[in-house]
């Protein structure tokens, strides 16, 4: 053994630096590891700690309705301390001089909300401000925003409220819940003063309950389950939120974890290519060795030993890495966590990256080692003899390379937590590597075949250099469109939401909605409306309702039967449906026929369903179905089903009636206009909250703001982590230069002896991975390409359109330059010394 | 086989396949070489020399015929087994030198003693190569020595595991005239000292003459096998 350590030693002494560097090509992708392990287990461990301060209660109840008697006494009867709150979205109106208005979500409260965690302000103690009067607290960002000070007055409604302070955290949500419409807190008795909630406004009342510590909140839930449903009460317990954070944690940190994962892959290829240059320049050795007596086992064990120390070293810096990057992580995801946290660091994730780390650079670092079994003595005598070592026969060849196809779906499954995303994982990052080593098989060929004659001389010794024996196609093609890959298709799927919304309101399409508004204010609005220059393009009255039964079942009755198939949300929410006589331009019939008018007298009216609710539900054209329209019961028949654009800026609903029916039914409505600019947008705003208090605008530069803020939130995460597997993709590139530099001093030396100027050799450098690098690059956004038209009809179900050409084309000279820059770079000093000086050092 | 024989070939063919058919290299080959008695294999490229040389160290099998290393029959034996019988029994010197370039001669030297395993007297070492004149190079690299003197690191290298058999593979083929001769004193010198059986294949027929026995191979037979009287 002691031979062995110390030759392994010995050997590394001309190539220590390359090998570093070879190592390097794992470090980021234990890093990655690494740092999202550690996330996870620190947000494992806040949870576990905060846990009550998650909800600020035991137990929250919630209905979308206004409480009926009946409602109020079952809550009454649970017990417990109960604090209550109101809240909806409305229209903020900011004082002088800024006279704007946004859109926010009033959170009206009354007691002592929240009973665990901290309602945490600016100034402290705003809170109590709460108990009384007109005070609010309104959401930091929107005092940053508008340049509020405390003291300061804003109007909700008809009333008008004094700014306590600024929240800064609240049990319960994360601060990117409220990107969209801002949070205002107000005492619950000031809401009527506002004037904003009448007869059908969208609102929703929460219970919130504290009970003695002995007292089990799981059970009574647990009991009470069927009369919640029945009085269609949503309910939320400290393990149920552990539950859904603990799963979305999981879900975003398997997201995270396979794409590190992805990284430390590519990474390993990288040190296998590396490994297998070492070894086939170490080839004389193991058969000089072989001559003086060592066995095939103790020259194996030599490089062995080697691969398992480069792993360690990688694997070891990577681990070092991952701990300065998982104290960044946490200030990368804190808008998205509903709770603060004090950091620790994760030894146990430290160890579990270093551990990946070390077993995937040690089975990949294998397969090329398994050639060093099978070298001959014989190599001494004759170098013929170094061809047909019989790897490809070699049966642990093959068991090796099952065992790492093994572990791949092996840690993308234990990764995915469900095995189908596992499996579906492992298979794209196959699919995406067999792609691309397809695709440089075919280039090298294709360079062989099709390199043009009249090319220049070093224009064709560097395309050469694409098929030649021992060159870096494939590797260099993998690695460099693989980062490609993963970068584009991150910014083309950002880009894909966007447009898409930009598309809803481009082509003169509505781009402001006013929602709330009530019977008698929509003749006045309209004419607000119209006299401001933005007519009203589309209105909807909307009645809200429940399904009552389907098919002659009572909702509640399909709700308690566990065989059911129908989910249970179907069956729970509560519907907005509108009435009218035709079909808006974002629908089509897509079976039976759509009724402009109930008959009078008809025993069941003939409603419209949406396509994919109607598969929910499970109804087909003639299904029956009976709505409650608050507190009435309305028997209906499915009389067509519609396919709808949702995409649209506009009021879509997932049922409409004809005319004639439910006219007079308690309603709102909703109004689409165009506002030509920005400024048309936000004068128009003011004047309607100025005249309807309680109207409250939505406006799509509103909504596009705000996804683009998250999805840039959320998405640098990603790319972050993303940036790892293309830095992996430079670490290989610039190993994989180095690994060809020995060959690559001999040809420019004999270039330069037979007459090649320093500048012929550098072009043909250059030729080569230009082409290496525009290809790599070009193959990735490729791919990019269609993963993000995949992305968007799978999984977002949007239109696909045509990325931009200019992010395509920046993203694939960017990778290009980079390749150029690091070949050239790599290969700096080739030149530098005197033909004779190289070929000694050759000998 | 007589008690003095120390290497005994029979009837040893070696067939190479190739793309464009079977290769015969060596076919029916035998002789005996006692303990302590020096030996040249001549012959024009291609007749089969390196190959015969190969066989007989143990570094390839042969397609048939027996190769009888120090009474052991190393046709039959495992790779492995060859390497330990080389390790215990057989020293090389190659054409081209075959230093391991990451170690330096000194540590070159001791190899086949450390693959051995147990204690590894480095004053050995030492010994050698100051005995081949190289006292002062001890921890140079091969880079650092001229062709000579890393011809001269393998001949302290083939002696350090005191091997009963030396094969060189044209041992001057890569030095001039000068270091040539000197280098050849050195492994007859070194051979009578230390009682070795020495294998030499050459294409010099001056340097086969100073050896007490040549085998002339022509077409991968032997054609002569004649005593020198040296």
């Amino acid at each position: 053994m002691g031979f062995i350590f110390k030759m392994a030693w010995r050997d590394t002494r001309a190539s220590r630096r390359r090998l570093l560097l070879y190592s390097l090509a794992i470090v980021l992708g234990v890093a990655a590891l690494v740092a999202v392990g550690a996330l996870r287990d620190n947000l494992r461990g806040a949870i576990e700690e905060q846990t009550k301060g998650l909800l600020g209660a035991d137990l929250v109840v919630t209905s979308r309705a206004r409480l009926t008697p009946e409602v109020e006494t079952f809550i009454k009867g649970l017990g417990g301390e109960q604090a209550r709150e109101t809240a909806f979205n409305s229209m903020l109106v900011l004082p002088a001089p800024q006279r704007g208005t946004r859109l926010v979500y009033v959170r009206a409260i009354e007691g002592g909300f929240p009973f665990y965690g901290e309602f945490t302000t600016q100034p402290a103690g705003a809170r109590a401000a709460l108990a009384h009067g007109l005070n609010a607290v309104l959401e930091e960002s929107l005092l940053v925003q508008f340049g509020l000070a405390v003291g300061d007055k804003v109007r909700l409604g008809s009333a008008e409220f004094i700014v306590a302070g600024a929240l800064q955290k609240v049990p319960g949500e994360s601060a990117a819940v409220a990107t969209l419409a801002p949070r205002v807190f107000i005492p619950l008795a000031a809401v009527t003063g506002t004037g904003l909630l009448r007869e059908g406004s969208l609102s929703r009342h929460r219970t919130y309950l504290k009970f003695p510590r002995e007292f089990d909140v799981e059970k009574l839930v647990a009991d009470l389950r069927g009369r919640f449903r029945e009085l269609r009460l949503g309910f939320d317990t400290v393990e149920e939120r552990k539950r859904e954070l603990g799963q979305s944690i999981r879900n975003v940190n398997s997201f995270l974890s396979l794409v590190g994962f992805a990284s430390l892959f590519l990474g390993a290829i990288g040190v296998a290519s590396a490994i297998h240059a070492h070894i086939s320049q170490k080839l004389p050795t193991v058969a000089v060795l072989r001559c003086l007596g060592a066995s095939a086992r103790t020259s194996f064990s030599i490089y062995l030993l080697q691969g398992l120390g480069l792993g360690f070293v990688g694997a070891g810096l990577g681990a070092l890495l991952g701990l300065a990057v998982q104290v960044a992580l946490p200030y990368l995801v804190k808008d998205f966590l509903p709770f603060t946290f004090e950091f620790f660091i994760s030894w146990a994730a430290t160890g579990r990256g270093f551990g990946a780390g070390l077993v995937v650079c040690g089975l990949f670092a294998l397969l090329p080692l398994l050639q060093v079994r099978r070298v001959s003595p014989l190599l001494t005598l004759r170098s013929a003899f170094a061809e047909g070592t019989g790897l490809r026969r070699d049966p642990w060849r093959y068991a090796l390379l099952l065992v790492i196809v093994a572990l791949i779906f092996g840690f993308a499954i234990w990764q995915a937590e469900r095995w189908q995303w596992g499996v579906g994982f492992a298979v794209a990052l196959l699919a995406g590597f067999g792609v691309l080593a397809g695709v440089a098989k075919l280039v090298a060929w294709l360079a062989r075949r099709f390199t043009p004659r009249q090319l220049p001389f070093a224009w064709r010794q560097g395309l050469a250099n694409l098929h030649r024996p021992n060159n870096r196609t494939v590797l260099l093609l993998v690695s460099l469109g693989m980062g490609t890959f993963l970068m584009l298709t991150l910014y083309l799927t950002h880009d894909t939401l966007l447009s898409q919304l930009r598309l809803a309101g481009g082509n003169d399409r509505p781009n402001l909605m006013l929602f709330d508004i009530q019977d008698d204010q929509v003749e006045p609005l309209k004419k607000l409306l119209a006299v401001g220059g933005t007519p009203v393009r589309q209105q909807a009255a909307i009645v809200t309702m429940r399904i009552a039964a389907l098919q002659g079942r009572p909702a509640g009755e399909i709700l308690k039967d566990t065989r059911s198939r129908i989910p249970s949300w179907t069956l729970r929410r509560e519907y907005r449906s509108t009435y009218r006589g035709g079909l808006s331009d974002t629908e089509k019939v897509v079976a039976g026929s759509f009724t402009a008018r109930a008959e009078p007298g008809a025993a069941r009216v003939p409603v419209s369903v949406e396509e994919s609710l109607a598969r929910d539900l499970q109804l087909g054209v003639g299904d029956k179905i009976d709505f409650d329209v608050q507190g009435v019961v309305m028997p209906a028949v499915v009389g067509s089903l519609r396919q709808v654009d949702w995409q649209r800026m506009q009021p879509n609903f997932f049922i409409v009636f004809p005319e004639g029916v439910l006219e007079s039914a308690p309603k709102f409505h909703v109004v689409a206009l165009r506002a030509a600019t920005p400024a048309d947008s936000a004068r128009v705003q003011q004047a309607v909250v100025r005249e309807f208090p309680n109207v409250s605008a939505i406006d799509l530069a509103l909504i596009m703001q705000t996804i683009d803020g998250v999805y840039a939130k959320a998405s640098f995460v990603v790319q972050f982590l993303a940036l790892f597997t293309v830095v992996t993709g430079v670490v290989v590139l610039a190993g994989a230069v180095l690994i060809g530099r020995h060959q690559r001093v001999r040809e420019s030396v004999l270039l330069r002896t037979l007459g090649a100027t320093k500048a012929q050799v550098n072009r043909i450098i250059l030729a080569e991975y230009l082409a290496l690098g525009t290809l790599g690059a070009a193959v990735g956004a490729l791919l990019a390409v269609g993963a993000n038209w995949a992305l968007a009809h799978y999984v977002f179900s949007l239109k696909w359109v045509n990325p931009s050409p200019l992010v395509l084309l920046t993203g694939w000279a960017a990778v290009a330059v980079v390749t150029v820059v690091t070949g050239l770079l790599s290969s700096r000093g080739i030149c530098d010394h005197p033909p004779l000086e190289v070929l000694r050092q050759e000998t | 086989m007589s008690v003095q024989s120390i290497l005994k070939v029979q009837h040893l063919t070696k067939i190479y396949a190739t793309a464009s058919g079977s290769l015969t290299v060596l076919h029916g080959v035998g002789f005996d070489l006692s303990a302590g008695c020096t030996c040249a294999i001549v012959g024009p490229s291609g007749s089969g020399k390196t190959t015969l040389l190969g066989l007989c160290a143990g570094l390839d099998q042969p397609t048939a015929g027996t190769v009888e290393l120090d009474g052991r029959d190393i046709g039959r034996l495992t790779e492995d087994e060859r390497a330990l019988i080389r390790n215990e029994c057989v020293g090389f010197v190659f054409q081209n030198f075959q230093l391991i370039p990451t170690l330096t001669a000194r540590e070159n030297v001791l190899v086949p003693l450390e693959l051995r395993g147990g204690v590894v007297r480095e004053q050995d070492a030492v010994e050698l190569l100051a005995r081949v004149g190289l006292g002062d190079r001890l921890d140079h690299y091969p880079a650092q020595l001229s062709g000579g003197e890393q011809q001269r690191v393998a001949l302290a290298r083939a002696f350090s595991n005191r091997p009963r058999l030396l094969f060189c593979d044209e041992p001057t083929g890569n030095l001039d005239d000068d270091t040539a001769h000197a280098m050849v004193d050195l492994i007859f010198g070194l051979n009578r000292e230390r009682g070795t059986t020495l294998v030499l294949v050459t294409h010099n027929l001056d340097l086969a003459r100073r050896t007490q026995r040549i085998l002339r191979l022509r077409g991968g037979a032997v054609v002569a096998d004649e005593p020198t009287g040296a």
